[in-house]
């Protein structure tokens, strides 16, 4: 057995604090809360944290700390830790589910034994915690799947996701924010940009944001593209919750 | 501000702009990237006359030709290559020292060449590039196509600005002794860890005892090692987590994948160990063949380690002097040139 917190070691620029075992939110809250106070206490010497879904990430400098003052000052904090499992802005996202737009939704329906409307009626009836980012800029893992839309990844990737594709896998959801290499289930399309260097903020989401899906036509999917390649979609009209 | 440019006459194999990394964003899966050798990079900013974390152009494998569009600008290349002057209006090519700083003129072309030992060399720019940072770096993460020159390596054509129109005024610098000493040699050194539970105590000794060969299969994300295979105790996948430079990752074949500056910012394999950063710097020079072992030390140790390095780049730095104020001759760099002139247009410099 495990004793949590763990601490482990990432050579002499990193340690990170493990909170517990798989994917779960009580967890994750730990990891966001630890990751909150490290960013307000500020510490000499602490590059940046990076929360994922059961550990945070310290990278520190050196040269300007040592492992053991870190550690004993984050060590420190643990006990009083705040982990409620408060969340960060609500967004509600247009995706589109047209079969054109949706690769793999017909074959989910099959295996998971329901109709396509079903699997678009449990997807658009989720509500999303996001746990972190990671893999590419901005690409988002996203928990609460319902139950019985959980299936492996795809056994053959696929070479080529395009950008704003809707995916699952196992108990997630995301959105591909680039063009990529992907395994998992395109079940729609967001006209979206996820990831945006024209805007002040470049990436939509952040770890710990509230996710839902709202369903749209295919025209109105050709619409919204327009307003995005246009740069005039209004993101933050998408929160729900700032 | 119009500085004038560096006009990309050939770009060799890979050169793109990169500073000491983008760092504050990773929470949101943005990479890091930044400069494979911030040794390198440093000294070349400091004989440059620049503060040392300075963009610069990193120079992977064979180098590029410039030309300058400018009245001047001073330059200092680190790196083992051979650097050719061409002066404007068709003089005499010379050969240029590296490890020091040189002004260029008006229409003079810069060819940089392969680089002969390790992979990579940084040519400094005095007051460097104008170009506008990307999320506070102007380091390139081609994988995106972001930051750096229009987040790529640069192509034949290109027009790199520069942020002053004419070189500072004040000597030509050089570095007094040989900068080989501060990146270390021997085994590379790692801790231990995070994930030293998940091999077995066999998995661990091969990993330290075994001789492994950096594949082709190795760029700025990261190096692919080919050798004896790992033993995991159960798999290796774990709930992806994030990762720092130096990472050193073990899939399900068993062998070993060191995560550089491209590298992502969160992984879902098991990692045996990580290189402690005053080595990063060599292990950022290794290319497809050379042979790599590993010794474990603590953490205490690997932070002194950096420490005394550090110590030994600042010597370095302060010990930078005047050079002469005429170009240094390199008969061997014109030697080997004129032998691979059959590769060189000798009127364009255009790679051929």
């Amino acid at each position: 057995m495990t004793a949590y917190p763990q601490i482990r070691s990432f050579g002499d620029t990193g340690f990170s604090i493990e909170f517990g075992d798989g994917i779960d939110r009580a967890v994750n809250a730990k990891v966001m809360a630890l990751h909150a106070a490290l960013k307000e206490a500020d510490l000499p010497g602490v590059i940046e944290t990076i929360p994922s879904f059961r550990a945070l990430l310290v990278q520190y400098d050196p040269l300007r700390a040592t492992r053991a003052e870190l550690e004993s000052q984050v060590r420190a904090m643990l006990p009083d830790l705040q982990a409620a499992e408060r969340a960060g802005r609500l967004w509600r996202l247009p995706v589109c589910y047209d079969p054109d737009l949706a690769p793999d939704l017909a074959e989910v329906a099959e295996r998971c034994n329901l109709s396509t409307d079903e699997v678009i009626a449990r997807h658009t009836a989720g509500r999303f915690f996001v746990y972190m980012l990671g893999f590419m800029p901005g690409l988002a893992y996203m928990g609460g799947l319902d139950q019985a839309l959980h299936l492996p990844r795809r056994s053959a990737p696929r070479l080529k996701v395009p950008p704003g594709s809707v995916a699952i896998a196992e108990s997630m959801t995301t959105i591909y924010p680039w063009e990529s290499p992907g395994g998992w289930h395109l079940i729609g399309r967001t006209p979206l940009k996820l990831f945006e260097t024209a805007r002040p903020e470049p990436i939509l989401l952040a770890a710990g944001d509230e996710v839902t899906f709202a369903p749209i036509s295919a025209e109105d999917y050709a619409a919204m593209v327009a307003e995005v390649e246009a740069g005039r979609f209004d993101y933050p009209a998408l929160k729900v919750r700032s | 501000m119009s500085g004038g440019c560096f006009e990309v006459i050939a770009p060799g194999l890979t050169t793109s702009v990169q500073d000491r990394g983008r760092y504050g964003y990773q929470e949101q899966g943005m990479p890091v990237a930044g400069a494979m050798d911030g040794i390198a990079l440093r000294l070349a900013n400091a004989l440059a006359g620049n503060a040392e974390g300075t963009a610069a152009l990193e120079i992977g494998y064979l180098g590029p030709t410039l030309s300058v569009a400018a009245e001047s600008v001073r330059v200092a290349f680190c790196g083992s290559a051979k650097l050719v002057l061409q002066p404007a209006g068709g003089g005499e090519p010379r050969g240029l020292k590296p490890w020091r700083s040189i002004t260029l003129k008006r229409g003079d072309r810069l060819q940089v060449g392969s680089i002969e030992e390790g992979s990579i060399g940084y040519l400094a720019i005095a007051g460097g590039l104008a170009i506008a940072p990307f999320l506070d770096s102007l380091s390139t993460y081609t994988r995106a196509g972001l930051g750096g020159f229009e987040g790529r390596a640069l192509k034949a054509g290109d027009r790199l600005p520069l942020a002053l129109s004419q070189a500072p005024n004040g000597d030509e610098l050089e570095l007094a002794d040989d900068a080989k000493a501060v990146y270390g040699s021997g085994p590379v050194r790692v801790v231990l860890g995070p994930q030293e539970d998940r091999f077995t105590a066999r998995g661990i000794e091969t990993f330290l005892a075994g001789s492994y060969m950096v594949t082709k299969e190795a760029d700025r994300m990261g190096l692919r090692l080919d050798g004896p295979v790992i033993e995991h105790t159960n798999g290796a996948d774990i709930a992806s987590e994030g990762l720092v430079t130096g990472s050193i990752q073990v899939p399900g074949n068993g062998k070993p994948i060191i995560l550089m500056a491209d590298r992502q910012t969160t992984g879902g394999y098991t990692k045996i160990a990580t290189v402690i950063s005053a080595d990063l710097p060599r292990v950022g020079q290794l290319r497809p063949g050379d042979a790599i072992t590993f010794q474990a030390v603590g953490v205490a140790e690997a932070e002194a380690v950096r420490r005394a390095q550090e110590k030994a780049i600042a010597a370095l730095i302060a010990g930078i002097r005047p050079a002469q104020p005429e170009f240094a001759l390199d008969h061997s760099a014109l030697y080997t040139e004129n032998l691979i002139s059959g590769m060189v247009d000798a009127k364009t410099g255009a790679w051929r």
